[in-house]
């Protein structure tokens, strides 16, 4: 199915999951809200059939714009692939998990709270995965300033003496 | 250390040398070394380790538990993470004890120096250091050099009068 015919067919059951994307662009654009009902219409739906999660990417727009997860769907019986877009404000974002519905999802939700703070409602184990249990921040938001110290450990380069 | 031999007896088998020479000579010929393969250089040290370099014709022997080495060789990124675990793995293996650190990832935080966030800036920042390898990797050759050197190094050592 084409992006146009996939979008039609999840209008059709969920009209309000739907936010309006630029021209030409290669993406649904989803609403938090309706999230976890739209990715089980995905899977099991006859004629959408998404049993794969390729890929769960975290992303930031920049300070003061909203923090994204995209989606990267793959159908192995229907061979088309979707890409689904969720943007959160900045703090306190909250979006369904969908671990239940893609296992992929569960580590990869883990590293997008991890590295960017976006919380996944209903995820079965929602730590850190990557970085230590008592590290502050989320460093792959654009406006993270690193620690000075890690458990009195400096962390900035030492350049004295470099001049 | 034949070169400091004090007096040998060719007929009897019997050598005359200092107990420190004694010591530094196993020591020196059998640095095992306690592996810490943390990214890429430790495919070269790896390398360095099979048949084909052939570190053990130096009585370096890879061991994976600091109880067993003499010698820790941290090659490759150390993140801040791994940090605190490379220092209490230090602190497990028993005296004498060395480290070379490989590679300029665990020399001074290599191509992380800027903008890694998590990359611990130097291995030195934790533990202490006797041997730097350069290099990004550092060839196996350049490996062995930095043993030879440790082993060097041990050799000058006095074990007997160590005031501490
Ligand atoms: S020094 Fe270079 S080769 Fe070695 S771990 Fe760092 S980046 Fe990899």
């Amino acid at each position: 199915m084409e992006l146009a015919a996939i979008q039609t067919r999840v209008g059709a059951v969920h009209p309000d999951a739907l936010v309006p994307t630029d021209e030409g662009a290669a993406y649904l654009s989803m609403t938090p809200e309706h999230w976890a009902d739209v990715a089980q219409l995905l899977r099991s739906d006859e004629e959408l059939r998404f049993n794969v999660l390729m890929c769960l990417t975290g992303y930031d727009r920049g300070p003061g714009e909203p923090l994204g997860v995209a989606y990267n769907l793959h159908s192995m019986d229907k061979l088309h692939k979707l890409e689904v877009r969720i943007e959160v404000p900045r703090d306190g974002g909250k979006i369904p998990s969908v671990a239940q519905i893609w296992r992929t999802a569960e580590w990869h939700e883990r590293e997008a709270y991890d590295l960017f703070g976006i919380t996944f409602v209903g995820h079965p184990d929602l730590r850190r995965i990557l970085l230590p249990e008592d590290w502050e921040g989320y460093p792959l938001r654009k406006d993270y300033k690193e620690p000075d110290y890690y458990r009195g450990i400096p962390v900035p380069k030492d350049k004295r003496g470099w001049e | 250390m034949a070169v400091s031999l004090v007096n040998r007896f060719e007929q009897d088998n019997i050598i005359v040398e200092q107990i420190d020479n004694l010591l530094n000579w196993a020591r020196a010929g059998s640095p095992w070394y306690f592996q810490f393969g943390l990214a890429c250089c430790a495919i070269e040290m790896m390398a360095a380790a099979a048949p084909r370099y052939d570190l053990e014709r130096f009585g370096a022997m890879p061991r994976s538990s600091p109880r067993q080495a003499d010698v820790m060789i941290v090659a490759g990124t150390v993140t801040l993470k791994m940090a605190t675990r490379v220092k209490r793995l230090y602190e497990q293996m028993a005296n004498p004890k060395y480290v070379i650190s490989m590679g300029s990832c665990a020399n001074s935080g290599g191509p992380y120096w800027q903008y890694g966030y998590h990359v611990l800036k130097g291995v030195d920042l934790v533990v202490p250091v006797d041997v730097y390898v350069p290099g990004c990797p550092p060839r196996p050759e350049a490996l062995m050099q930095g043993l030879l050197e440790l082993q060097k190094k041990i050799k000058e050592d006095t074990p007997l009068r160590r005031v501490s």
